[in-house]
């Protein structure tokens, strides 16, 4: 279902190592989805991160790319989630 | 846009403090299904209930992966069974409990509700067939709920059914005692039924309601709990408003949710109930709020007061993030759900007198209480009564659901298991109510019962 804004949340934790930014930013951009904005830092060694991405013009569904995310998390040994912002512009906007 | 700071809240609302979406429950009216001859109307529903239901749980899915937010049960509520059977030429409801589990199976939904009556005035044949069904239907299915609704403000008390259902409720536990009579956990008495309420066990779609609706129950005792944890020591005007931005935050997750289903279902949106209900893991009790105020265990002095503040701010923050609001909406206090209140009355503070108190301020009424199995059934019946004397007179929703577990005694404990969680046994006052249970007939609607 197309809609005219789709943006997602995409939040990856795990051990830090060269190339967490790179893969995803591969994945999202063969996908046709585009970076709004980036929010990383380094705690202890641990990698957070969480990214705010537009998907409208994409032609993969939230589904897919959740499950090609977390297919190449697995191999990174990091933990990624992605949502449909929605659930956080309703819990904090009027 | 999102800030890093909201999404990190509600992440952490949901990892840390257990945020979730209870129920999405679709009502489905089954008044069109009527037949004389039982086998037509046990097909007629099941066909009805499973072609409307198809995707309810695959969509809830979809919505708890995409969002991130968990939606635990997904379920159905169906209009009272006792007026849409009463045409049936039979004199036994069972075979249409077992229609209705059946459905529940083919759908993949965990319960659904509305083996119901409605008879705080009186009994209709239907009325009287489907309280006889009851202890045969609950034994023999394991997902159908069951609700009888005795008393209302505007009607009185059935006192009729008041003596039936103790007798009723302990043939259901000799029925099920091999499970710990579990069938009576699937059966909820109430006084001031909400017609639109999403949750088990005293969900149905009632007789005024919509073809088909999407209601929802929302939850988040954790949250609650943790944002108290913040203002520690500080006055009940700041923890009441803390309560009431927490229930704004979590409503607006279920409307978004409701909105959502009712959107991909193609099912128009009934209400949220806005609701704390809590679950037997850890982090997810309502008791824990209530000590979080600052007493030392649930039940102690105050915790009626504490109560009342935190029914009233939840609905107060609740009410202005949903475009409609129903159900039962309030703080839900079921022992054997809740690990806080199951400490309670393992370390003696919370009693079955001091539950009784706090349901005059909570969403509805003693839920989930495992009692000894040798408590008489005019006992049982004496503590209907009661419930449904505070509901009448307060004009709010009260609710018995009570659970007689035969050969139990107190010091005993009973494992339910799932969200149905575990119980000590509660002491019952050994003082009779026979003779008082055994008038029977109605106590007339009280004074307030005349607004108009």
């Amino acid at each position: 279902m197309e809609r005219d804004h789709m943006k997602v949340v995409i939040t990856i934790v795990g051990q830090d190592r060269v190339g967490i930014i790179a893969m995803a930013s591969n994945v999202l951009a063969e996908n046709k989805i585009n970076i709004l904005n980036i929010n990383q830092n380094i705690v202890d060694g641990f990698f957070n991160m969480v990214m705010i991405a537009e998907m409208s013009n994409s032609q993969i569904s939230l589904k897919e790319l959740q499950r090609i995310l977390s297919e190449k998390g697995n191999e990174m040994g990091l933990d990624i989630k992605v949502q449909h912002e929605d659930i956080f512009e309703i819990m904090h906007r009027i | 846009m999102s800030t890093i700071q909201d999404i990190l809240e509600t992440n952490r609302m949901i990892e840390e403090n257990k945020l979730d979406v209870r129920t999405i429950t679709m009502g489905i009216s089954l008044r069109d299904c009527a037949h004389p001859d039982t086998a037509i109307f046990c097909r007629n529903i099941y066909d009805k209930i499973t072609r409307t239901a198809e995707h309810l749980v695959r969509v809830g899915e979809d919505i708890e992966a995409e969002y991130g937010i968990p939606i635990i049960n997904k379920r159905i509520s169906v209009t009272p069974i006792a007026i849409v059977a009463e045409s049936c030429h039979t004199d036994s409801y069972v075979p249409v409990a077992q229609a209705l589990d059946q459905a529940a199976k083919t759908v993949g939904v965990n319960f659904i509700g509305g083996f119901s009556a409605l008879v705080e005035k009186g009994y209709t044949k239907g009325d009287r067939i489907l309280i006889a069904s009851l202890p045969e239907a609950l034994a023999q299915t394991e997902r159908v709920c069951a609700s009888i609704n005795l008393a209302s403000t505007k009607a009185g008390i059935n006192m009729d059914c008041v003596r039936e259902m103790g007798e009723t409720i302990k043939r259901i536990a000799e029925l099920t005692r091999d499970r710990d009579a579990i069938g009576c956990a699937k059966l909820v008495v109430f006084a001031n039924v909400p017609e639109d309420n999403p949750f088990m066990a005293g969900a149905f779609h009632g007789v005024g309601e919509a073809e088909t609706a999407i209601n929802v129950g929302v939850s988040g005792p954790g949250v609650v709990k943790r944002a108290l944890e913040d203002v520690k020591g500080k006055d009940f005007g700041v923890v009441a408003e803390m309560i009431k931005r927490t229930a704004f935050k979590i409503t607006r997750v279920g409307q978004l949710v409701a909105q959502e289903a009712s959107r991909r279902l193609g099912v128009p949106f009934g209400i949220i109930d806005l609701s704390l209900a809590p679950t037997p893991a850890v982090g997810d009790s309502v008791a824990h709020i209530l000590e979080e105020m600052g007493l030392e265990s649930c039940g102690a002095p105050g915790t009626t007061a504490a109560l009342a503040l935190l029914n009233d701010a939840v609905k107060k923050g609740g009410l202005m993030a949903s475009s409609f609001v129903g159900g039962l909406s309030g703080a839900f206090i079921p022992v054997s759900e809740d690990a806080g209140m199951i400490a309670a009355v393992e370390c003696g503070s919370l009693s079955l007198e001091k539950l009784e108190a706090m349901t005059c301020v909570c969403s509805v009424g003693l839920d989930m209480i495992a009692v000894p199995g040798d408590t008489s059934a005019a006992t049982i019946s004496g503590i209907i009564a009661d419930e449904a004397a505070i509901g009448m007179i307060n004009n709010k929703t009260t609710a018995v659901r009570i659970i007689p577990v035969p050969g139990k005694k107190v010091g005993d404990s009973v494992e339910f298991g799932g969200l149905l969680g575990y119980s000590p046994i509660l002491k019952v006052n050994p003082f009779r109510a026979d003779a008082f249970i055994a008038r029977g007939g109605r106590i007339p609607a009280p004074i307030r019962s005349l607004t108009n």
